[in-house]
C-alpha cells in the first residue's frame, strides 16, 4: 500500500485534523487520552476534566470526546446540526499564562492562518447547571464562526478550583468544515483520500444520525428512561456511601461518577422527548447537580486530587 | 505639572463591560487623588478589547504640605493629661510644644504638627495597586498558579501587563513603582494581537496613542465607532443600499475590535422569504453583523456588513466568505424554524386545529408557571380572554375578536423562532396568525398587545389591540396586587410600573372613558374566581392559591399607584406638580377627565380671572383656617343664612355664588371644565368687593359665624373644580 500524505493533512482529512491537534498538545506535555466510554453531552463530562480539575495536583490532558445532544438531532437533514459529534478537549491545570497563544498556535498547526482570517475572543461565560460548574472565558470565532470554547474554570462540581484550570474545547466538525471549505458536514472528507478510496463523514455517520434522531424523538422508551434516571441516581449514592471512609479518604469516586453521568444522559433523552415540564426540568437538573457535587466532594478526599502529595 | 499614563493590559474584556470599566477606572483613581489633596486639570479614560487606559493631566509633583495645630492641656495640668497630649501629638517631651496664652491669661500647650506633602509618584504607587485589587468588575476571575494562593488578584480576564508612567511633559517620565498580582508596572505595552504583537516602549500619553495606532490599535472607542459607522455607510452607498443603523450593535462591535475593518458579505436571496425582523435578529444576535435595506424594495437586501479585527492579506475575501457561510447556516436554521412553526406540531396535531392553536395547546399542556402564586400561563390566558371580552365594548371592539386575539396572544411563546429570538415575540404571533387566515384586527392585536413597552413606544389604537393590551396589563397588575407583590423602591422585577404606565397611556391617547375602579374590581373578580376554581382542583395537593388582600384595598391601592404613575408621566410632559395634586385630591378615577381638568385648570390660572380668584380663595381659606382653629374644624360648614346677611357686598356675593355654583355644577355634569371655571370666575368681582368692604370677624358672633359660613361655602364651590389649597401662589 502506498502512503498518502493527504490522509494525515489537517486541511484534507477529518482524521488528520484530530491527529494534528493530538500531536500539537502532546508536544505541549499533555497526556493524550482516549474518549470516556460513557454517553456524555460534552467533553467536559470526562472525569479527566471534571474530577481532575479539582484539587491542587497539576494536570495536562487532551482527548477527543464523542458528544451526544439528543435534542440537536435533525434526521441527517441539517448541514450543521448533529446529535452526535466530536469535541477535542484540552485541560491544563494550572492555566498557563500563555494559554491564548498556545491556542492560536494550535489553530495555526491545523492550517488557520491568522493573517488571512479574523480570529476573535467573544465573551461567553460558561456554566453547567448539571455539573455545578462555572467559568469565565470566550467563544473563539474564526471569520464569525464559533470554532472553540475557551474557559477558565472557577468552580466544578460545587468545589472552588484551586488552582484554576484552563479548558479548550474545539468543535471538530465545524473546524474541519472550515479548513476543508465544505458547506455540509456530511461532505467532510474523513480519510483524506479521493475517488473510490474516499470516505466522507456522511459515509460514517449519516445513517447513525437518521436512526438516532428517530430514536431520540420518537422511540426512546420514556418509562425506561425515567427508571434509568432513578436507578442511576440511587446507584451513584450507594457507591459513594460504599466508598466513604470518613473525612480523610474515599475509595469509590469514579464508579459513582459514571452513574452521575448516566443519570445526566437519561435526563437529556427525556428532555429531547419533551416529557419534562419546565418546573420538573429544574428539579432534575438539581438532582444531577447533587450527584456531581457529592462526587466532587468525594474526589477531594483521594490521591487524584493531590491529597497525599 | 505632571501627567499620568496608566494602562492595564489583559486578555479580551467583554465588550459590554468596557465603557463602565473605563469610567470606573477614572473615578476610582481621581477620587483617591483628590482625597489625598491632589487636584488635577483633566482626566480621560479609554477601553479596547484588551486594555483599559487612563490619562490624567496636570497633577502637581507632590501633595501640599499640611500644618495642624492641636490645643493641649493648660500649663501645670495633671501628668496623665500631659502624657495623653504628648502621645497624640507624637512628641517625646513638652519642649516640642508651644505655649499660648488665652484671653483670661491662662497658659496652655499647643502642638504644631507639620506634615510634608508626599511626592505624587509615591501617592500613585500607593493608590494604583489598591484600585487594581478592588476593581468593581461585574464578574471577575482567578487564573494561573496564583489562583491557588490566598486572596489572589482577580480581574475580568487574566491581566498581563501594566504601564504606569508619571512626569512633566518636558522630562523623561518616571515609572510609578508598584507591583500587583506579580505584575510590575513598567513602560511596555503590546500592539494588535495579530498585526503588530511586538512589545512597545512608551513614555507618555501622546507617544503611547500614536505608537499604538502604528501598531494597529485605535485606542478611543468613540473613534472606532466613527470609523465603523462611516465605513458601513460608504460600503452600503456604493452598492445602492442603506445601512439599518443599530446603536447597540455599533457599541458592541466597537468593543470587539482594536482595528476595525468593515467588509461586506452576502447570502442567498431566497432567505429573504424569512421575515426581515427574524433575519435581522439572526444576523445581529449570532454574527454581530449589520443588515442593509434595499431602497428599491423597502425590504432587506441579501447583503450584510461585518466588522473584522484584521486587515487580511487577501483584502478580506476569505473573512467575508467565511462570515457569509456562517450567516447562511444561521439563516437555514431560521428558515427551518420559520417553516416548522407553520406546520403541525407532533403530539398536538390530532385536533386538526390551525398551527398557532396547536402551539397554544402545547403552551397549556406544558403547564408553564407564570408565577407560583398566580398559576400557569394557560390560566392567565383564560383570564385575559375573559377580561378582553369584558373590556371590548368599552373600547369599541368586537368582543369575539378581542377574545380570539387574547387566546392566541401568547401562543407564539412556544414557537421555534421566538424560542430562539425572544425579542420577536408578538410579531411572530401576528405573522403566523395572518398565515392561518385570522382576522386582520386579531392578528394585529397579537403583536400590539405587548405595547407600549416603554415611554416612547407607539400606542396601539385599533380597538381589538387596545382591549387585549389593557386586559394583559390589568391582569398582571391586579394579580400581583392580589398576592401583595408590589414594586418597592428600585425593585420592580415584574415591570409593574411599566404595565401601569402602559394602561395610562392606552387610556389617555385613545380617550377611553371608564371608571378605573370598576375595571380593577372586575379584573379582581376574574382572578379571584379562578383562584377558587383552581383551589377546588388543587385542594388535595395542598397548593392553594388565594388573594391575600381585600378587593377594596387592592382597588384603592392600585388606583393610587396609577395616580402616582400618571403624575410622573404628566410632570415629565411639563404639567405643574401642584395642579396635579389639586385635581387628584378630588378622588376621580376617570383618567381622561383628570387630564382634561388639569388642562382646563392650567389654562384658567393663566388668565387674570383665574389668578385673582385664586387670590380670593387663598384669602378666604386662610381666614377660615385661622378661625377654625378657634371654633374647631368644620365649625362653619353649615349653609350661610340669607337672613343674616347685612352688608350689600355680602348679599351680592351670596347671590353670585348661588348662580355660579348652579352654573358650575351643570357645566361639570356636562364635563365642560372650561365652562365650570368660567362660571366660578364670575365670583372674582364679588369676592374682591366682599373683602374690601366687609369685616369678616364682626363683633356680633352671629354675623361672624354667618360670614365665615359664606366663605366656607365659597371654598366648597371652588373645590368642585379642584382643590385650590394644593395650588401654589
Amino acid at each position: 500500500m502506498t502512503q498518502n500524505p493527504s490522509a494525515l493533512d489537517p486541511k484534507k482529512s477529518f482524521q488528520g485534523l484530530i491527529l494534528t491537534l493530538q500531536t500539537f498538545w502532546a508536544r505541549q506535555g499533555a497526556v493524550v487520552l482516549q474518549p470516556y466510554d460513557m454517553e456524555v453531552g460534552a467533553g467536559t463530562f470526562h472525569p479527566a476534566t471534571t474530577l481532575r480539575s479539582l484539587g491542587k495536583k497539576p494536570w495536562k490532558a487532551a482527548y477527543v470526546q464523542p458528544s451526544r445532544r439528543p435534542k440537536d438531532g435533525r434526521y441527517g437533514e441539517n448541514p450543521n446540526r448533529l446529535q452526535h459529534y466530536y469535541q477535542f478537549q484540552v485541560i491544563l491545570k494550572p492555566s498557563p499564562d500563555n494559554l491564548q497563544d498556545l491556542y492560536l498556535q494550535s489553530l495555526a498547526a491545523i492550517g488557520v492562518d491568522s493573517a488571512l482570517h479574523d480570529i476573535r475572543f467573544v465573551e461567553d461565560d460558561w456554566e453547567s447547571p448539571t455539573l455545578g460548574a462555572w467559568g469565565l472565558g470566550w467563544e473563539c470565532w474564526c471569520d464569525g464562526m464559533e470554532v472553540s470554547q475557551f474557559t477558565y474554570f472557577q468552580q466544578v462540581a460545587g468545589v472552588e478550583c484551586s488552582p484554576v484550570s484552563g479548558e479548550l474545547t474545539y468543535g471538530l466538525e465545524r473546524l474541519a468544515m472550515y479548513v476543508q471549505g465544505v458547506e455540509n458536514v456530511y461532505d467532510l472528507n474523513f480519510n483524506g483520500l479521493e475517488g473510490d478510496a474516499r470516505i466522507s463523514y456522511g459515509d460514517v455517520f449519516l445513517q447513525a444520525e437518521q436512526e438516532y434522531s428517530r430514536h431520540n424523538f420518537e422511540a426512546a422508551d420514556v418509562k425506561k428512561l425515567f427508571g434509568d434516571f432513578d436507578r442511576a441516581e440511587a446507584e451513584c449514592k450507594a457507591l459513594l456511601a460504599f466508598g466513604e471512609r470518613g473525612d480523610e479518604k474515599h475509595l469509590m469516586v469514579l464508579p459513582a461518577y459514571d452513574q452521575c453521568v448516566k443519570a445526566s444522559h437519561a435526563f437529556n433523552l427525556l428532555d429531547a422527548r419533551g416529557v419534562i415540564s419546565v418546573t420538573e426540568r429544574q428539579s432534575y437538573i438539581l438532582r444531577v447537580r447533587e450527584l456531581a457535587k457529592a462526587c466532587g466532594a468525594a474526589w477531594m478526599k483521594t490521591d487524584g486530587a493531590g491529597l497525599n502529595g | 505639572m505632571s501627567d499620568l499614563l496608566l494602562e492595564l493590559f489583559s486578555e479580551e474584556i467583554p465588550a459590554r463591560m468596557q465603557a463602565q470599566a473605563a469610567a470606573d477606572l477614572k473615578k476610582l483613581v481621581t477620587d483617591a487623588l483628590v482625597e489625598r489633596g491632589l487636584l488635577y486639570e483633566a482626566a480621560t479614560s479609554f477601553a479596547t478589547p484588551r486594555r483599559l487606559t487612563l490619562h490624567i493631566v496636570g497633577l502637581p509633583p507632590s501633595q501640599p504640605d499640611q500644618r495642624e495645630e492641636k490645643k493641649g492641656p493648660r500649663v501645670g495640668a495633671p501628668e496623665a493629661a500631659v502624657a495623653g497630649f504628648l502621645k497624640s501629638a507624637g512628641f517625646s517631651s513638652l519642649d516640642e510644644a508651644r505655649i499660648d496664652t488665652d484671653k483670661k491669661g491662662g497658659q496652655f500647650y499647643v502642638a504644631v504638627i507639620e506634615k510634608k506633602g508626599a511626592p505624587t509618584l509615591d501617592v500613585l504607587a500607593e493608590i494604583l495597586p489598591a484600585v487594581v485589587k478592588n476593581f468593581p468588575w461585574p464578574k471577575s476571575m482567578r487564573w494561573g498558579a496564583a489562583s491557588a494562593e490566598v486572596n489572589p488578584l482577580r480581574w475580568v480576564r487574566p491581566l498581563h501587563a501594566i504601564v504606569a508612567t508619571f512626569g512633566p511633559e518636558t522630562e523623561e517620565p518616571d515609572i510609578v513603582p508598584f507591583e500587583v498580582g506579580g505584575i510590575k508596572a513598567g513602560n511596555v505595552t503590546y500592539g494588535h494581537r495579530f498585526m503588530a504583537p511586538a512589545a512597545i516602549q512608551v513614555r507618555r500619553f501622546d507617544d503611547y496613542v500614536s505608537k499604538l495606532y502604528d501598531a494597529k490599535v485605535v485606542l478611543d472607542p468613540a473613534r472606532r465607532r466613527d470609523i465603523i459607522l462611516h465605513d458601513c455607510k460608504d460600503l452600503a452607498f456604493a452598492q445602492g443600499l442603506e445601512l439599518v443603523e443599530d446603536e447597540g450593535l455599533l457599541h458592541e462591535v466597537a468593543g470587539l475590535v482594536e482595528w476595525p475593518v468593515v467588509l461586506m458579505g452576502e447570502f442567498d436571496a431566497g432567505f429573504l422569504d424569512i421575515p426581515g425582523e427574524v433575519i435581522r435578529a439572526t444576523i445581529r444576535a449570532n454574527q454581530k453583523c449589520f443588515v442593509l435595506r434595499d431602497p428599491a424594495t423597502g425590504g432587506l437586501a441579501n447583503k450584510f456588513l461585518l466588522v473584522s479585527n484584521v486587515l487580511a492579506t487577501d483584502g478580506g475575501k476569505a473573512i467575508a466568505a467565511g462570515n457569509g457561510r456562517v450567516v447562511r447556516a444561521r439563516l437555514s436554521d431560521a428558515l427551518y424554524f420559520w417553516q416548522t412553526d407553520q406546520g403541525p406540531l407532533p403530539d398536538f396535531s390530532a385536533s386538526g386545529k390551525p398551527p398557532l392553536d396547536q402551539r397554544l395547546e402545547k403552551l397549556r399542556a406544558l403547564n408553564i408557571v407564570f408565577h407560583a402564586k398566580l398559576g400557569t400561563q394557560g390560566e392567565r390566558i383564560d383570564r385575559i380572554i375573559a377580561l378582553a371580552r369584558e373590556l371590548a365594548p368599552k373600547v369599541g371592539a368586537d368582543p369575539d375578536k378581542a377574545a380570539r386575539a387574547a387566546e392566541l396572544a401568547k401562543a407564539d411563546l412556544v414557537t421555534e423562532v421566538v424560542g430562539e429570538f425572544p425579542e420577536t415575540q408578538g410579531l411572530m404571533g401576528r405573522r403566523y396568525a395572518e398565515l392561518q387566515g385570522e382576522d386582520a384586527e386579531v392578528a394585529a392585536a397579537i403583536e400590539e398587545h405587548y405595547k407600549p413597552q416603554g415611554p416612547t413606544d407607539r400606542i396601539p389604537n385599533a380597538p381589538v389591540s387596545v382591549a387585549v393590551a389593557l386586559a394583559d396589563k390589568l391582569d398582571t397588575l391586579v394579580g400581583f396586587w392580589a398576592i401583595d407583590e408590589k414594586p418597592t423602591g428600585s425593585k420592580d422585577p415584574f415591570a409593574l410600573r411599566r404595565a401601569a404606565l402602559g394602561v395610562i397611556r392606552l387610556i389617555l391617547e385613545n380617550r377611553l372613558r371608564f371608571a378605573l375602579r370598576g375595571t380593577i374590581l372586575a379584573t379582581h373578580h376574574l382572578v379571584e374566581n379562578q383562584f377558587a376554581e383552581l383551589n377546588t382542583q388543587r385542594e388535595e395537593a395542598g397548593q392553594r392559591v388565594e388573594s391575600f388582600v381585600s378587593p377594596v384595598r387592592i382597588a384603592d391601592d392600585l388606583l393610587s399607584f396609577f395616580a402616582d404613575r400618571l403624575k410622573i408621566d404628566l410632570r415629565d410632559r411639563g404639567a405643574r406638580h401642584d395642579l396635579l395634586d389639586a385635581v387628584f385630591a378630588l378622588g376621580e378615577d376617570d383618567l381622561v377627565l383628570i387630564v382634561r381638568r388639569i388642562e382646563a385648570l392650567d389654562a384658567f390660572l393663566k388668565t387674570e380671572d383665574g389668578t385673582s380668584l385664586l387670590a380670593g380663595y387663598k384669602r378666604a381659606a386662610n381666614i377660615l383656617k385661622a378661625e377654625e382653629k378657634k371654633d374647631g374644624a368644620g365649625a362653619f360648614e353649615a349653609a350661610p343664612s340669607a337672613d343674616l346677611l347685612a352688608e350689600a357686598e355680602e348679599k351680592a356675593l351670596f347671590v353670585a355664588m348661588e348662580t355660579a355654583t348652579a352654573e358650575a355644577d351643570a357645566a361639570l355634569k356636562a364635563e365642560n371644565f372650561e365652562a365650570a371655571m368660567q362660571a366660578l370666575s364670575k365670583l372674582r368681582a364679588p369676592v374682591d368687593a366682599f373683602f374690601d368692604k366687609v369685616t369678616v370677624n364682626a363683633e356680633n358672633p352671629e354675623l361672624r359665624r354667618n360670614r365665615l359660613s359664606l366663605l366656607a361655602h365659597l371654598r366648597r364651590a371652588i373645590h368642585l373644580v379642584a382643590d385650590f389649597s394644593k395650588i401654589g401662589g
